[in-house]
């Protein structure tokens, strides 16, 4: 499983990102939790606000920071 | 109706802290808790208000609702919508290369994008609690002007040439469906789902603001002891034609959110620096930053983003000036 968060690097999207972390060590999963900070890459989602969480290239939540046990029920 | 505030202050400083009212500190502890007092229950009052009409909107349905009408209503609507969302700045790509995907015109979604940092209902309850109705009036029409008026000019001058390669990319996707589940997101929701939305933008939105309002207010108290009345009055208090496009200038680079920096917008204003001067400079602080430009500059070539720079120059000179005449 993969795991993405897009942003430009934000307070908002780190933060996003160690929660995501925090999630994968919680839920122990095997999943990889990667950053994706390239405009016209995450442009390909087609979302309309940052941070957003994608789960295996779909996804799950924009311009929210969710907290790790949110995170960790979508797993 | 507000005076319930000032009589709140005196019980508090007079009765229970046995403070003077003619000493300098009685003073200042009173007029440090009337005004918090009163901009945290007009804030939560606001929040809610506009959370209640606000509830069921996303960019997503925003943008979906720009799409197809015709361009004249298209900015005053922009700049509407601009003017109840909230706004993120690090949201303000994602956002601009959405719009633009949804063929949506340059000067449409910069309509939105200037409106969005000025006028939120943070800002409506500090102006109305602390510079008063007229006051409150006067930003929100000019604020509204400068979305509607740029948003308009840059669509005349054919700025959409200026769009960087990843601001074409956006273009050339003309993506008209948002990647992100929001069929799940009604539309139309009851009373009862709008109020239940507003409590919670009312506890989230306090959370996050409550502590600004104190440095602000503190800050702008200190401003109201410290600097001498005299240097800015006498320097700048008959509002000579240069100090407007000077605040501005100054204004356009410094990064401050509006709950920042309205408390500091009265003490100048109490300290006798005119009141044209003082929006344009408070406005021209909160619309743009370096920091913003920088953003910006993913999706603009430079050539667009000194014409955005000078346009909010002279926006702003002109609406201090005006203000400065007609007050």
């Amino acid at each position: 499983m993969t795991i993405k968060i897009l942003g430009s690097g934000c307070p908002k999207c780190q933060r996003l990102y160690a929660n995501a972390l925090d999630a994968v060590k919680q839920a122990q999963s095997s999943a990889t939790v990667e950053k994706v900070t390239d405009m016209s890459e995450i442009l390909r989602y087609r979302i309309l606000s940052t941070p957003a969480l994608v789960i295996d290239e779909k996804v799950v939540s924009t311009g929210q920071l969710l907290s790790a046990e949110s995170i960790v029920a979508l797993l | 109706m507000l005076e319930i505030f000032t009589r709140l202050a005196d019980v508090l400083t007079y009765e229970l802290f046995g403070l003077d009212p003619a000493s300098k500190l009685g003073d200042s502890v009173h007029f440090f808790i009337e005004d918090v007092t009163k901009i945290y229950a007009l804030i939560i009052v606001m929040i809610y208000i506009i959370a209640v009409l606000r509830a069921g909107l996303d960019t997503g349905n925003v943008r979906k609702f720009l799409q197809n009408r015709s361009r004249g209503v298209s900015y005053l609507i922009a700049a509407a919508f601009g003017a109840i969302t909230p706004f993120c700045s690090c949201s303000s790509i994602p956002l601009f290369l959405g719009f633009t995907s949804a063929r949506i015109p340059l000067g449409i979604t910069m309509s939105f994008l200037i409106t969005s940092p000025m006028i939120n209902e943070v800002a409506i309850a500090l102006l109305g609690g602390l510079l008063g109705l007229r006051f409150t009036v006067l930003y929100v029409i000019t604020g509204m002007l400068a979305g509607i008026l740029g948003g308009f000019f840059l669509d005349s001058i054919g700025a959409e040439r200026y769009l960087t390669d990843l601001g074409n990319q956006a273009k050339a996707l003309g993506s008209t469906e948002a990647a992100y589940p929001d069929g799940t997101v009604k539309t139309r929701l009851s009373l009862r789902e709008r109020s239940d939305f507003a409590k919670d933008e009312v506890k989230t939105i306090f959370l996050r603001v409550w502590k600004w309002v104190l440095i602000g207010v503190g800050l702008g108290a200190g401003l109201h002891g410290f600097v001498p009345e005299q240097l800015i009055s006498d320097n700048l208090g008959s509002g000579q034609w240069w100090s407007v496009p000077l605040a501005v200038v100054v204004g356009i680079p410094l990064y401050s959110n509006a709950t920042g920096m309205i408390p500091i917008a009265e003490s100048l204003l109490l300290k006798g620096l005119p009141i044209g001067t003082t929006l344009a400079f408070m406005m021209s602080t909160v619309a743009a930053s370096f920091p913003e430009f920088i953003l910006l500059k993913q999706v603009m070539k430079p050539r667009l983003l000194v014409i955005f720079f000078f346009m909010l120059l002279f926006f702003f000179t002109l609406a201090g000036w005006i203000f400065n005449l007609a007050f």
